[in-house]
This record gives C-alpha cells, structure tokens and sequence, in this order.
C-alpha cells in the first residue's frame, strides 16, 4: 500500500518534471537542456516575491509562473532561435544557458538549506493506514490537474491546436499559417511555466537546491525518452513507470539507487527502442 | 554579414601562394615551404616552449590539464565532425581510463609507464564495447545516451560502494619529475593531433567522412558502417581515456569526478571556440579556455557562468571558430566588391 501511495505520488512529481521538456520537444524539436535551470529558477523567483517583496503566497505564484514563462520566451528569442535545427548547437546553447542559471543563482548566494517555500496546506492524514501530509496529495491533484489542462488547451484552443500541428508536421502547419517560430516561441514559454508549476508544487516538500536543477533535468529526460520523445501522453505514461519503478528499488534496495533506476532507463530505451515506448518517430530518423 | 552590408559582398580568392605550394611545387622554394611549416611550427615550437615560461609550478600544472582537455576535445572533434556520431561522453572515457589506471596501478603494482598503455587500450575496448549497442542511434539520440553513461557509472559506483565508492581511490603513484609529467602529455597531444590530421586524410578518413554525410550510400556500396563507427570509437575513447589514465596519476587520486560533466562540457566548449572540424581548433581553444577558467578562480562559481556566456556568445554569433577564421585570413584575401 505504501508502495502504491508513495510510488503514484512520486510518478505524479517526474510527470510535472517532464511535461514542459516533453512540450518543448514535441513543438519544436528543441532538446531543452536548461529545463532543470528554470524549475530552479521559478522556485527562487516565488521565494523571492514571497520573502524579499512580501508578497501574497498565492499572487507570488502567479507573478512566478508568468516571470518564468517570459524568461523561457526570452531565452528562445534571443538564444535558441539562431540556432534552430542544429541539434547539436541546440544542445550545448540550451545547457550552457541551464549551467549559467544555474551557477550565477549559487553565486548570487542561493545555496544550502535555508531557502524553504512554505506548504499549502500543513499537516499531514491516513490513507488506509499510511500517513501522508496534505501537499502530497495536492501534487497528485494538481498534476492530474495540469495534465486534464495542458488536455484541453491542446484539443479545444487555437494555440493549443497550433500547437499540435507544429508538432506533427511544421511544413503543413506552416502552409495552413501557421507561424512556427511564433509557435516554438510559445512552447518554449509554456514549458518553463510548467516547470516553474512543478517547482512550486513540489519544493515545499524540502528546501531549494541549485543541485536539484541537474537532478531534474535528468529525470525529465528519462521520463521523456521512455516515453517517447514527443509524445505527451507517452512521457505521462512513462512517468508512472519510472516513479514505481524508483519507490520499488528506493523499498527493495536502498535511496542510492533511485538515480541508477533513470539513468538506465534512458540507456536502455535508447538502445532497444529509441522512439521509446510510445512515440511514434519515423524508425530512419533515429537510426540508421 | 550578407544583409547588413546593402550593396556590397565580400569576395574572397584564394592567395596565389596558396595555390602554389598545394602541389609538389611547394619544394622547390624556401617561400612556399617556409609558407606551408610557419604555422606548424610555430604551433609545436610554442607548445614545446610553454612549460619553460610560464612563471610558477600551478601554471605548469594548469598546462598538464590543458593537454587533458585538449586530448578530450580532439576525440570529440574527431568523433564529431569526422564520423557523425556527437558523444558528449568525454567523462565516460575519462572515468574509465583513470580508474582502470587506479586499479593497474594499486592493486597490481604496475608503474605509470605500463598502467598508461593499458589502460588505454583496455579502456578503450571497454568504452567501444559498452557504445557498440548504441552506434545505430543518429544525432540528439547518440548525444543524450553517451551523456548518461558517465552518470550512470558515477552512481554505480556509489551505489555498490566498489572501487572505493565516494573516496575514490587513492595513492596513486605519480610520475619521476614534473618535466617527464609535462612532456609526456604534450608529446602526446601533438602525436595525436598530427595522427588523427594524417588519418582522416587516408582511405579510411574518405569513409569515416562518407558515413557522417551519408550513411545509407555507404551501406549501398557494400561497407559496413558498423564495423567503421566502431573503428572510429576505439580510437577516440583511447584518446579519452590516455588522457584520463594520465589524469589519475597526475592527481594521485581517481575519484567520482572524473566522471563529473566538466570533462564532457570543456571539450565541447574548445572545440566550438577553436573550430569545429579543424582538428587544431580545439586543441588552441582548450589553450584558451582552460586558462581563463583559471584565471577568473577567484571569482568562485562565477568563472563556470561567465564561460558558459562566452560559449553561448561563440555559438551563436561566430560558431566558425577561431581556427576557420584564422585558416581564412591565411589563405585567402577579402575584399569588398558591388553587386
């Protein structure tokens, strides 16, 4: 039962953590590498409306969620649009973008554990004899709530359905007037407020690391890359795989082995079925 | 360049010289041959004399770790923009050959002169045979999957608690003097920078470069692009691991950050600094970057920030590289000519 419990509650975090990765790739084909640096970074831009502006919990939130979706169309407007299509340029600019977040933020003097964003609801119940506290189960909530959402955007809106078609075919899409980089442009912003979303959800279950941004961006890969990368509902599927795979091994054989758990999902994916178990790639583009 | 100028193009010929001494006729005059070694000479003289004039034993060190990076990034050129395959594993080979280097080293007493050989050629096989899965897999795929095998193995290691676990391994014997520490490294670097210009200018180079610019044309007539993919991985994971062999005995210590991603960003930095596909390039942007990165020290974790800028600045703006551009102005003349 505690397996059960745990295992879906952490499946629901690694699913927060791979959307916006997921979102990114799908629209544009861009492997985001400075995904881990903006779920770092939206949990210090909500600590720092929190305690250095004293603002509302809840307006910091939002204020948080739309600073970072910003800084992440930023980031594509000015850095990764001159670079599109070069994977490998991709790649390296995404993470030397991550690596000066993330390193400027530890510089700036945000380091140790003192930096804590406050819970939404304190205390903790009983689920059939195991205790969980109450923001556990409000991220189980709000990831099955953002993922009912992220649903609908993409199925019922204009720029949901733009989305999509940018992501199954940019050349089509571009025909029907579509502008794709205006589209990747959005993507790209509402994948780091997706990240700032997991962030704020989940860092109040410990303190905020510059670390975690590497640990995140791993997991989101991983996630991603089972999934198949591109497909959305293939990384949310892919979410519940490796969390109850990681609580079984965290049970079975000890917290070291968590990281091993994604890591080797990543490589055994890859080898086996670089699509991944629910992508739907063209086989020639991937391999040879 | 092109659409802020309006009116004007810039039109490059080839200098007279150039085309001269391309051909046997090159040996028939001091200026053409004097044309053709400048730039190499100037290249291995100026590596050769570096140890000699830097001012303290910490820059001597610094040019020992240069080499490494230098190592590194030739490997990922080579691998790169030669063969196709993108590995950002540079850590991985690192990470294997030093501890492989560890092991020879303190469990079976061997000394530097024979761990270094064999871990390289060990290490190497193990690398390419650990790859030899995932040699199918194209572009972004092939990146993330060497990305992930130094982590996995990191934390393998941790996690088993083997080889030392989170205090590596530790005395490691070191060379006889730190003349032989620095020369042998620089040797090393110039053999393999010249071997490596020497290969892919052979048979072999002509379908390394076939299978990074089409591989279903080379599988059509009849070559095996595994068999080829995996030669070019051998070689690079031996470079890489040379340099991690030497990197333990150099520290006296193989630890888990050998595996740390430093090993895999630095390279890749230097190669894009120096010029992609030119061999030299990265070897002269390690000797840049590596460097800076030592100077801006005092600055803290500011220095991975500011090179992480500097990066961000050369790929977008001038992803050429230093080495293409300066290879252009010696070639070639510019000038600025009406549409």
């Amino acid at each position: 039962m505690q397996i059960l419990i745990y295992g879906t509650i952490n499946s629901v975090a690694l699913a927060l953590f791979a959307l916006g990765f997921a979102l990114v790739y799908g629209v544009s084909r861009l492997p985001n590498f400075a995904h881990g640096a903006l779920y770092v970074l939206g949990g210090f831009i909500t600590w720092t409306f929190v305690n250095s502006l004293g603002l509302n919990y809840l307006v910091s939130i939002i204020l948080a969620l739309v600073a970072n979706g910003i800084i992440g169309a930023l980031i594509y407007q000015f850095v990764l649009i001159r670079i599109r299509g070069m994977e490998i340029s991709e790649i390296i600019a995404s993470y030397a973008m991550g690596l000066a977040i993330l390193e400027g933020l530890r510089w700036g003097g945000f380091k140790g554990m003192t930096y804590m964003l406050p819970a939404f609801i304190e205390g903790s119940t009983e689920i059939a004899g195991v205790p969980v506290d109450y923001q556990r189960l409000l991220v189980v909530g709000i990831g099955a709530a953002v993922v009912t959402i992220l649903w609908l955007f993409t199925h019922y809106t204009r720029v949901g359905l733009a989305l999509r078609g940018v992501a199954q075919d940019e050349r089509a899409a571009m025909m029907l007037g579509i502008d794709s980089d205006r589209m990747a442009l959005a993507a790209m912003g509402f994948g780091s407020m997706l990240a700032a979303m997991a962030a704020i959800v989940l860092l109040p279950l410990g303190s905020i690391v510059v670390e975690a941004g590497y640990n995140v961006l791993i997991l989101a890969i991983a996630v991603c890359i089972v999934g198949g990368l591109g497909s959305w509902m293939g990384a949310v599927l892919a979410a519940f795989i490796i969390g109850f795979a990681q609580i079984l091994t965290v049970v079975y054989l000890g917290a070291h082995y968590q990281m091993v758990v994604a890591l080797s999902a990543i490589i055994i994916t890859l080898i086996l079925r670089p699509s991944g178990l629910f992508g739907r790639q063209k086989e020639l583009e991937e391999r040879v | 360049m092109k659409e802020s100028t309006g009116q004007r193009r810039k039109e490059r010929l080839d200098r007279g010289i150039k085309v001269r001494s391309e051909g046997l006729y090159a040996l028939m005059s001091w200026r053409e041959l004097s044309y053709l070694f400048f730039p190499r000479l100037v290249l291995i003289g100026g590596i050769l004399i570096l140890p000699l004039v830097v001012p303290s034993m910490y820059w001597q060190r610094v040019i020992s770790i240069v080499c490494i990076y230098a190592l590194l990034a030739l490997s990922f050129d080579f691998l790169a923009h030669y063969v196709g395959l993108v590995s950002l594993g540079g850590a991985f080979f690192i990470g294997t050959g030093g501890y492989l280097a560890a092991i020879l080293n303190t469990s079976f007493g061997l000394p530097p002169l024979l761990t270094i050989p064999i871990a390289t050629l060990l290490g190497a096989f193990i690398c390419t045979l650990l790859l030899f899965p995932c040699l199918p897999l194209r572009g972004v795929y092939f990146a993330i999957v060497t990305l992930m095998y130094p982590l996995l193995l990191a934390r393998v290691i941790e996690a088993l608690d083997i080889l030392g676990g989170t205090d590596g391994i530790l005395g490691i014997e070191s060379f006889a003097n730190r003349w032989v520490e620095q020369y042998f490294i620089i040797l090393i670097v110039l053999f393999f920078l010249f071997g490596t210009r020497r290969l892919v200018n052979q048979d072999i180079g002509l379908v390394f470069r076939a299978v990074k610019d089409n591989d279903q044309s080379v599988r059509a007539s009849g070559i095996s692009i595994t068999y080829y993919k995996t030669i070019a991985v051998f070689i690079s994971s031996a470079i890489g691991c040379l340099a991690g062999a030497y990197l333990v005995h150099l520290y006296m210590w193989a630890g888990l950050s050998t595996f740390a991603l430093d090993f895999s960003i630095l390279p890749i930095a230097a190669t894009v600094i120096g010029g992609a596909g030119t061999l030299v390039g990265p070897v002269l942007g390690a000797f840049i970057l590596v460097p800076i990165s030592e100077l801006l020290r005092a600055f803290g974790t500011l220095r991975i920030v500011f090179y992480a800028l500097i990066l961000l600045a050369f790929i977008i703006f001038r992803s050429e590289g230093i080495m293409v551009y300066g290879q252009r102005k010696y070639h070639q003349f510019e000038k600025w000519i009406k549409v």
